[in-house]
């Protein structure tokens, strides 16, 4: 961390369409240059120490109440910790059919969320352009055929995760060993009945984030980062989400490790704790505190897998190698469009698996002998996702420790934001351009930073500059509604 | 004969105004009654307008020309009232408790439009039991009914449960010499094992087997429902062994 004794502070506060609460401090150096940046998680959340002294099996329905947009990755993150408590290290193939039906119509939902509700207002209409109008209404006024596109992608993963969870958010699904209710064909039927669409209109969504980012220079250098990353892949290399093995690449595409045995995860990875945030630094132990922070989720997953197993996604991808001339795409922005081939992957992945006749099967639970210790893994929305489990021989939880995703991103956020501030930071001033750059950059990586946080926040609505020798200079309020009043 | 909001009741002697209408399908919102088990009278929810009165309808014996009311707005307000004490002077938990959808308190809730615990929260400290090695204590959703102190005396011959102390720190204790469930004479077939209205009493490992749709109030309201069938369904669900979980739609089928 650079001494921060001569520096200014900026403080950009609260962060929007950004789920949970965000604030950025711009610390200075005394040519207005931003030595650091340090994007705060005032909230405090306290999973880990609560479930301690609850019943394993309640779990995966505690910790699903971590988010309401990815609650079904907590949830099966969970419950595979949980099948290893109780002894199982291999479902029934129905049940694991269904959690992967689970988890595909999770990442189609969120995705579409992440790109079309919460961030295709920033690209569509431009990063400065009217704030009334730079929204998800003002897509729908606009492009009323592509929101609507975006708004039924995201039912139709809702509507996956309904039939077999019982509800859209927060259902039901996972028992310890297995799930708790086989599908249907009359759901099957019903969910196939539209797939057709979904893929198409997955495939739309492909083409116009491939469009916006290709065709905007503007967009490639905007808080781009030659990081390294981490993901799941599959036995063969292959773009995996529900259970895989872990790999590391550097920047260059060099593999740190393969196909590592994620109940090891705690010999690869390390967190770091920072006073001034509640959300802590993972880093790989290999390179170091210094160089071992790493970035997770679409991107990482995109560039680090061989192959997507499904056509439409693994051609997407193939233009996306294209588009970085065979080597990783370090974009940041490029992060919405390595979403878009996951969504495609989700939806084709989704029509596989309801074709298949497995998925009507009622073999759906494994009993084995209990242990006490569970380790669940899995690619969520935003990356991948730790659950670590100890009971205590009573079957209550001992110790639980989560990364969660936006967690291993931090740093990435945070250089992320430093690099754009210094593009667009003029003088003295906190501009309205400069507060939505900043946003722009963290909602590429995650809308959410609800999960990732450990303490209970406040929500000051304020943005500060504090000189060198700590006087306000500059002072914005900023409501609710995005309105923003200068109040020094 | 009395009557409930107008309707003439038969009764014989010794019912309780609560024995009387539960035999005529008449629903009177209560959580500590149990037909088989001795009145107890304490949650108060099934509070009536007895000839100008109130009173707790499982304790008074129905006499002959009662005017009762019943489901009034002015009384499922009282009982509304109540039941928001009741959940805030617990930890009740619904979004990740096992025993939402089967829960009669959170029942009891819906059936009163309650929206909100309107009081603020007490957070009483109270702790796990999980010494017993097929049964569970947690009680931070006890409602103090006593079904499980009445069913455990009555029913099944013993006396392993009691509340003690007052007020805030009043709670469910076990007798035995450590205080622990595990030293108790408690056995899971017990029905003062099976009989908690809440998840205070729970059975080890188990939670969550019955998809949503499929649970006791997912398909019948509280005031339809039969208490004493819950819970005979429920000492089944628990007994059947393995076999059970591959029944066709889940591991139960209702």
């Amino acid at each position: 961390m650079s001494n921060n004794e001569n520096l200014r502070r900026i403080a950009v506060d609260p962060v929007t369409r950004v789920e949970g609460h965000g604030k950025i401090t711009l610390l200075l150096d005394e040519a207005n240059h931003v030595r650091e940046a340090r994007f705060h998680i005032v909230e405090f959340r306290g999973f880990e120490k609560f479930i301690q002294g609850r019943p394993y099996w309640e779990v995966p329905y505690f910790v699903q109440r971590l988010c309401g947009i990815c609650p079904v990755s907590h949830h099966l993150a969970a419950a595979k910790a949980v099948d290893q408590l109780v002894g199982v290290d291999e479902l029934t193939p129905t049940s694991t059919k269904l959690r992967k039906l689970l988890h595909f119509g999770q990442t189609l939902q969120s995705h579409a969320l992440h790109f079309f509700h919460l961030s295709s207002p920033d690209l569509l209409f431009g990063f400065g352009s009217n704030l009334k109008h730079r929204n998800i209404v003002g897509v729908i006024e606009d492009y009323p055929e592509l929101a609507l596109k975006g708004v039924k992608l995201r039912k139709y993963g809702q509507q996956v995760i309904e039939v077999i969870a019982g509800k859209r958010i927060h259902g039901a699904a996972t028992v310890p060993g297995g799930m708790n209710k086989s599908l249907t064909i009359e759901e099957r039927d019903r969910l196939l009945g539209d797939i057709d669409d979904i893929l198409a209109w997955a495939q739309d969504a492909v083409t116009l984030n491939e469009k916006i980012h290709s065709e905007h220079a503007e967009n490639h250098g905007f808080g781009r980062l030659n990081s390294n990353y981490l993901s799941m892949v599959g036995g063969k290399g292959e773009l995996e989400l529900y259970h895989g093995g872990l790999r590391a690449s550097r920047p260059d595409g060099a593999q740190i490790f393969d196909q590592f045995d994620y109940r090891g995860y705690f010999n690869i990875i390390r967190e770091e704790v920072r006073s001034w945030s509640y959300m802590k630094f993972p880093y790989l132990t290999e390179l170091g505190r210094d160089d071992g922070w790493y970035r997770v989720g679409p991107l990482a997953r995109v560039n680090n897998c061989d192959f997507i197993s499904t056509p439409l996604a693994e051609a997407a991808r193939k233009s996306f190698v294209a588009f970085g001339n065979g080597g990783f795409v370090h974009d940041t922005l490029a992060y919405h469009w390595a979403r878009m081939i996951e969504l495609l992957h989700s939806a084709e992945s989704i029509r596989d698996l309801l074709l298949d006749p497995e998925i009507l099967g009622t073999d759906l639970v494994v009993k084995g002998e209990k242990r006490e210790e569970g380790i669940g893994v899995i690619e969520a929305p935003r990356g991948t996702l730790f659950h670590h489990y100890k009971v205590n021989e009573d079957g209550t939880i001992k110790k639980a420790n989560l990364i969660v995703s936006t967690t291993s991103n931090n740093q990435a956020m945070n250089e992320s934001v430093r690099s754009v501030a210094n593009e667009y930071l003029d003088g003295n001033e906190i501009t309205e351009g400069l507060l939505n750059h900043l946003e722009v950059a963290i909602r590429a990586y995650d809308p959410c930073l609800s999960c990732a946080t450990h303490a209970l926040g406040k929500m000051p609505l304020e943005i500060e500059l504090i000189d060198a020798a700590g006087g306000m200079v500059d002072r914005i309020e900023k409501a609710s509604n995005g309105a923003i009043t200068r109040t020094l | 004969m009395i009557t409930i909001d107008g309707t003439e009741v038969p009764f014989e002697a010794g019912q309780t105004i609560m024995d009387a209408a539960l035999a005529a399908d008449i629903y009177i919102p209560h959580l500590c009654h149990k037909p088989g088990l001795s009145p107890h009278g304490s949650c108060k929810l099934c509070t009536v307008d007895v000839d100008g009165r109130a009173v707790s309808a499982c304790t008074l014996p129905a006499a002959e020309g009662q005017k009762i009311e019943n489901n009034t707005p002015a009384l499922n307000e009282v009982r509304k009232t109540i039941t928001q004490m009741l959940f805030v002077e617990g930890n009740h938990l619904c979004p990740s408790c096992e025993k939402s959808g089967d829960c009669t308190l959170q029942a009891v809730g819906y059936h009163l439009g309650m929206l909100d615990g309107h009081f603020p929260q007490f957070y009483p400290r109270r702790a796990v039991d999980a010494s017993h090695p097929t049964l569970m204590l947690d009680r931070d959703r006890c409602i103090m009914c006593e079904l499980c102190v009445r069913a455990s005396r009555e029913i099944d011959g013993k006396d392993v449960f009691a509340i003690s102390g007052r007020g805030t720190g009043r709670q469910l204790i076990v007798n035995s010499a450590t205080g622990k469930l595990a030293d108790s004479d408690i056995e899971t077939d017990d029905l003062a094992a099976h009989i908690c209205p809440v998840g205070a009493i729970l059975i080890k490992d188990h939670g969550y087997e019955v998809p949503i749709g499929r649970r006791t109030f997912d398909l019948h309201s509280v005031a339809e429902t039969d208490l004493e069938e819950i819970i005979l369904k429920k000492t089944v669900h628990h007994d059947q062994d393995d076999e059970s979980v591959e029944k066709e739609g889940g591991m139960y089928s209702a």
